[in-house]
């Protein structure tokens, strides 16, 4: 079963990547562009065949190694 | 005084940091390969500079795995003092020893330089060798050296003494310019609750060799080894 797994930066945590790709987009004329949010995207195979367990597998991925919970938000998605 | 520096594969102030070690010790420190889960006791345990398997993730978030890791941090809860400079920081703060973390620095720019840094007190194990309020020059080179923290945090590592340095002026003022990275209140370097934890950014290890451009840091591997003889 395939889980896809975001990762983005905590509200209040500075992204400078997302606001020099804002300043790109503004740069190429898409002024309405508001604040730019840069984060991961992470497609793993969970080798578990019940979505419960591959959702909890997962999470525990997310807090032992995936997202850093200081800095972090992570939000899982399991397919199949 | 015995010490160990961890290797992992990327690291790459091992070498400067071995060498400052034996300067200072007068006798060289163990070399300690990530994949090893134990080594000999010792009275110091350094987490050297580098790209620790490529900053894959997040700098330091591989490291922490490394069977290596478990032992530094067991050894470091049980109170074995413990350094970690530039990446061995952004380990122990990855590791959970250091609170905060190190964002991409706030100008996205790669620093590499000398800075000045301001010695916060001289009651530690690690700035005895210093005077509370002085500044130091030491380099820097990181990517990603911005500390962050919330301000809880912040406060609290302010209020109990826990800020072992700050990035300053020449002169020792505060100032945003003087900041090489972004980093929350001009910290450049923390300590755990015991103050047998200490992180920084900058190279202490780069600066004890007047052939290299300066010495300021050697009064730190000076002090370690008059607390820890």
């Amino acid at each position: 079963m395939k889980a896809k797994v975001h990762v983005t930066l905590k509200t209040g945590v500075l992204d400078p990547q997302g606001k020099a790709v804002q300043h790109a987009l503004h740069a190429l004329g898409f002024a309405g562009v508001g604040e730019v949010r840069q984060g991961k995207f992470i497609e793993l195979e969970t080798g578990e065949s019940d979505p419960a367990k591959a959702r909890a597998a997962v999470e525990e991925m997310c807090k032992k190694l995936l997202a850093n919970p200081v800095i972090e938000n992570y939000s899982i998605q399991v397919e199949g | 005084m015995k010490a160990a520096v961890i290797v992992f594969p990327g690291s790459n102030r091992d070498r400067d940091m071995l060498m400052a070690l034996e300067r200072a010790a007068g006798k060289p420190p163990l070399a300690i390969w990530h994949g090893d889960a134990d080594f000999e006791p010792v009275d110091l345990i350094v987490v050297p500079g580098g790209f620790s398997y490529g900053d894959y993730l997040r700098a330091g978030a591989m490291a922490v795995h490394s069977p290596i890791m478990r032992e530094v941090a067991k050894r470091a809860q049980a109170g074995v003092p413990v350094l970690g400079v530039c990446n061995g920081y952004q380990i122990l703060t990855e590791a959970g020893l250091l609170p905060g973390a190190l964002l991409h620095n706030a100008r996205l720019k790669f620093v590499c330089g000398d800075i000045h840094m301001k010695v916060e007190t001289a009651q530690s194990l690690f700035t005895a060798g210093y005077e509370s309020g002085q500044v130091i020059r030491v380099p820097v080179a990181h990517h990603d050296g911005n500390y962050f923290a919330d301000d809880e945090t912040l406060d609290r590592l302010e209020g109990e003494g826990r800020v072992a340095f700050r990035y300053c002026t020449a002169e020792g003022e505060f100032d945003d310019k003087a900041n090489p990275n972004g980093s929350a209140r001009h910290i450049a370097g923390i300590y755990n609750e015991t103050k047998t934890v200490l992180g920084l950014m900058p190279h202490p290890e780069n600066a004890t060799d007047p052939q290299l451009g300066g010495t300021d840091g050697a009064a730190l591997f000076d002090g370690l080894v008059a607390a820890l003889h």
